[in-house]
């Protein structure tokens, strides 16, 4: 049985008729070609799919688009704001906290709730927001010094925390 | 060569990938989409082995939806396999599958979930065999062959090599000690599962899009596989999402969407479930390990005879290669006069295990450091004091003839010994919190390629035009750990401009030299000497061409800050596009090509075909552990590791593959394991499969040590696998500090722990690992005289250094 979505979508009114089974992780990616959101398991085991709804981290390979409707579903690809990256985007990228950029979209969403509650979290506040998060590549380590260093800088963002790397 | 002269070199610099992939951008396998695309899905077995007496496809053709349905009948009947020793593999079994998840047979249709409910609808009838689980098992049923072909029932392979008389050096020691661990299989468990898209032209020709770690090899055995000419396939590397080795095998479901592209005359997009992913495998072998020692009283080692026996799993794989490499380093790391190694790979009906990040040397490297440890407590000396004395010289030859050049390992014990705090904490924690120490080596890019061949291992080419554009073309694959931005860096330090200036384009077989691929840890040393004597040969040119116009010696001109211009007067020059502009007016076309081949070393023997390397890196590595004793969990609460990387082209790249080899490693040693019960996987999906998350992931203090090593670019060695090494046999020892007993079996979980605690207060010897081994014969050994200590021999051959 197929049914008609109206979704809100990095602030854009979509319309889309899937079958209703069809969880958001795949009407993301194959309705909407909005492939910046990854899968690894389609269990909710791993994090990678992780989007915003309504600002919270919901894992889409587990939710269905039906119980989206008229709520603000955000991807990766609504993070920057036009060409001007969100600063946890500009500090993953500064700071090689992004190997092979396959968990990179998950990690970078659930990291900007935790900044949307809480301004200066501590190390141990950014190892419990992400850990539902599995990384292969990093060990983790650029990750959180990543976040550490992007909730620096929007909360002085005045020339606060330069980072050790330019960017180019 | 001092830092200073770098421009690009040593800084830490964004990789040129990473503004695409924070935003999404990136398009890795499974986020293509083309026209008119159908989804295809495989059948897989649900027996460990058993013949296929009967498949029937009639309602699965007939259900709505599906395009075409096949079976191992509709492909080419030869069999495959990445070895040329090894050709056993089918990508849809005919007469017999010899795992659960071997594939049977497969649907194009017009959606995954449709593909889906076609392979449920097809029949297939099995006489089961016996299952063989284990090496004992297999060993103990040679009428149950899984294979016909190997060195003898179920063994894959059996090889013993001989370097010098180890009775006589056991018989000069003064301590001897034999040891038996036991590493248990894991899997390399990329966050991406494999992809694939195929398109089969209407021209006849073959497009197949992959998440490979090595399109050269797909190329290669897909034009074997499908009976299609070589230049009629193309193969284009998708960016991987996380290979470690896992992505290295050419797969049944690349095979398999070629073949049904072929049938339906449409793209064909096959992606594998995370089920899947653990069945394909071809990970940690799991391995038994026999170890006898001779020791002086100061540490030094007199000799060593090591056994190995791997449980390879079904298939071939490289498995061959992966024996070999659980005898090949043991020697590269520390001073061992004479050596021999016996191993044996065993068949059995679990998914086949093959290269894994350090690729059958993490296993040996337990063992070996573990026995070290014990050598260490037993001669009463401090375990980071007795290594730092026995390590191998540089430039010189190990008794398997391998040749060290520069080794760091020294500077790397004394800064994590000091960074660590190892003397003040060193039996002095108290009980339950321990440190341990251990070192390792490891190649830098493979001496050999898989198949035999004078070509180069990596070639390279830099094209210029009067845009000012600079174009790098190359085969390997960028799997994360940046291979595309080393080679933009070099490139630029060379030409005197920036990355940002530079495109590196994906390895496609139709428009890239060939790069062997991302194995090995040879693409930053192979791929990247390539790439500076193609840009050389580039900058030779246009210094030519500038040279002219402003009036100068050649030898006047450098290339920096996006010009070229007299060293010594700086205002004298042109910039970039100005100078490419003058050496195409001058040259024409600007397109040079770089190869690169590893030196041919002089000497008898050639240290065989597996453990041979341009050079080798060098890590050392000390873990905290915080041991409960109420339920055995095993924290590390802080890792140090010192790795002598030759040069940090990056240092940034370089932390990020030390911190995420100690974070596997770390997993590896505490609880990844890929286990099985009654011919299933027990645990088959990321919840159950346990790997580090961010609470479980300690500190981590990286310190880099650069030994400019004369083989690598700009004196760069491998970082992406050598640091995992040390990890696994550093929390082993710490553990050991922590609570005084020894588990010699990986994982170390808190059961072992627990029952090695229970054996204690019992009285009885405090140990948990493997007490049995198999009854095996050997091959009588290949006797080779030891090359220990003889100076690194000059260098025979140089392929394509002019």
């Amino acid at each position: 049985m197929k049914v008609l979505l109206a979704l809100k979508v990095n602030g854009e009114e979509r319309e889309v008729v899937v079958p209703v089974h069809k969880t958001l992780l795949e009407v993301l990616r194959e309705d909407l070609y909005l492939t910046g959101t990854k899968h690894g398991c389609e269990l909710g085991e791993c994090g990678t799919c992780t989007v915003l709804v309504d600002g919270e981290p919901v894992l889409s390979c587990l939710a269905l688009p039906i119980e989206c409707q008229g709520r603000e579903i955000k991807t990766v690809e609504g993070m920057a704001a036009g060409s001007e990256l969100h600063p946890l985007q500009q500090a993953f990228a500064e700071l090689g906290a992004a190997q092979c950029g396959y968990c990179t979209p998950g990690i970078l969403l659930t990291a900007e709730a935790l900044l949307a509650g809480n301004q200066a979290p501590t190390r141990d506040e950014v190892r419990q927001a992400l850990a539902g998060n599995l990384c292969r590549c990093t060990g983790y380590t650029k990750i959180l010094d990543a976040v550490e260093l992007a909730a620096l800088r929007m909360k002085a963002p005045a020339g606060a925390g330069a980072a050790r790397v330019p960017a180019s | 060569m001092r830092k200073e002269r770098f421009s690009i070199v040593g800084q830490s610099l964004p990789k040129i990938d990473a503004w695409a992939k924070v935003v999404g951008e990136t398009r890795y396998a499974d986020d293509l989409v083309l026209p008119r695309m159908a989804h295809g899905k495989l059948l897989r077995s649900p027996h460990a082995h058993a013949l296929i007496k009967r498949i029937d496809t009639s309602r699965a053709r007939a259900l709505p939806g599906v395009y075409a349905v096949i079976t191992g009948r509709d492909l080419p009947r030869v069999k495959f396999g990445i070895l040329p020793v090894s050709q056993d593999e089918e990508a849809l079994c005919v007469d017999k599958v010899r795992m659960v998840g071997d594939a049977v047979a497969a649907v194009a249709a017009v959606d995954e979930e449709t593909a889906e409910r076609a392979t449920e609808l097809i029949e297939v009838e099995y006489v089961l065999l016996r299952a063989l689980m284990s090496i004992e098992e297999s060993l103990g049923h040679p009428e149950a062959r899984i294979h016909e072909y190997g060195d003898g029932p179920n063994v894959h392979k059996a090889v013993s090599l001989q370097f010098g008389d180890v009775e006589a050096a056991f018989g000069e020691a003064d301590l001897v000690r034999e040891d038996v661990f036991y590493f248990e299989g894991n899997t390399h468990l990329p966050m991406e599962q494999h992809a694939a898209v195929a398109q089969w032209g209407a021209d006849g020709k073959l497009t197949l899009w992959s998440s490979t770690q090595t399109p050269h090899y797909v190329h290669r055995l897909l034009a074997k596989i499908l009976d299609l000419p070589q230049p009629h396939i193309r193969v284009i590397a998708a960016p991987v999402g996380g290979g470690f080795g896992g992505k290295l095998d050419p797969f049944a479901h690349e095979i398999v969407a070629c073949k049904l592209s072929q049938l339906t005359g449409r793209p064909v997009k096959i992606t594998l479930t995370r089920e899947e992913v653990f069945y394909v495998h071809r990970g940690r072998h799991p391995v038994l390990m026999w170890i006898k020692t001779g020791f002086k009283k100061d540490g030094a080692i007199t000799g060593m005879h090591f056994r190995s026996w791997l449980d390879g799993g079904a298939y071939g794989s490289y498995g061959v290669a992966s024996t070999f490499y659980t005898g090949a380093l043991q020697t590269v790391t520390y001073k061992i006069p004479v050596y021999k190694f016996e191993g044996a790979r065993v068949f059995t009906n679990k998914p086949p295990c093959g290269p894994k990040r350090g690729h059958g040397t993490p296993q040996p490297r337990f063992a070996v450091e573990c026995q070290l440890d014990k050598a260490a407590e037993q001669l009463g000396l401090d375990p980071a004091d007795m290594r730092r004395r026995i390590l191998a010289e540089p430039f010189t030859k190990t008794a398997n003839h391998l040749t060290v050049t520069t080794t760091g390992l020294g500077e790397c014990i004394d800064r994590v010994v000091e960074a660590s705090g190892w003397r003040q904490k060193f039996g002095r924690l108290p009980r339950g919190r321990g440190i341990g120490i251990a070192c390792s080596s490891y190649l830098t890019g493979a001496g050999s390629a898989i198949y035999w061949n004078d070509m180069p291992h990596s070639g390279v080419v830099v094209r210029a035009d009067r845009s000012g554009l600079v174009a790098v073309l190359s085969g390997a694959t960028d799997i994360g750990q940046g291979s595309d931005s080393i080679l933009a860096y070099l490139v630029a330090e060379v030409l005197g401009i920036e990355p940002k200036d530079i495109r590196v384009h994906p390895a496609d077989t139709d428009l890239t030299p060939v790069d062997l691929g991302s194995y090995s840890s040879r693409v930053t040393l192979m791929a990247g000497n390539a790439a500076i004597q193609a840009a050389e040969r580039l900058r030779d040119r246009i210094f030519t061409a500038v040279a002219k116009k402003l009036e100068v010696e050649t030898g006047t001109l450098v290339a920096r800050d996006r010009r070229v211009f007299v060293e010594d007067d700086a205002e004298r020059g042109v910039s970039f596009p100005e100078a490419v502009a003058l050496g195409e007016s001058m040259f024409g076309v600007l397109a040079f090509p770089g190869s690169y081949a590893p030196p041919k070393r002089a000497g008898k023997y050639k240290g065989g075909g597996v453990g041979p390397s341009p050079c080798y890196s060098y890590t050392a590595c000390v873990v905290e552990v915080d041991v409960d004793t109420e339920t055995g969990e095993v924290k590390p609460t802080e890792v140090w590791v010192a790795h002598d990387v030759g040069r940090a082209l990056n240092p940034l790249l370089v932390e990020g593959q030390v911190e995420g080899s100690i974070y596997m490693g770390l997993g590896e040693a505490l609880m990844e394991e890929q286990v099985f019960r009654k011919g299933v996987h027990k645990i088959p999906s990321l919840l159950e499969y346990k790997s580090p998350t961010t609470l479980e992931t300690p500190e981590i203090h990286t310190i880099l040590v650069e030994t400019d090593d004369p083989e690598g670019p700009f004196g760069a060695k491998e970082a992406g696998q050598g640091p995992l090494l040390p990890v696994i046999p550093a929390v082993a020892n710490a553990v050991h500090s922590a609570i005084g007993v020894r588990i010699d079996e990986i994982p170390i979980s808190p059961d072992k722990v627990v029952r090695a605690l229970e054996l204690k207060r019992q009285g009885k010897a405090p140990r948990v690992g493997p007490d049995k081994l198999p009854l095996f014969t050997f091959p009588a050994p290949k006797v080779i005289e030891s090359a220990f200590g003889e100076p690194a021999a000059g260098i025979a051959e140089r392929p394509f250094a002019s």
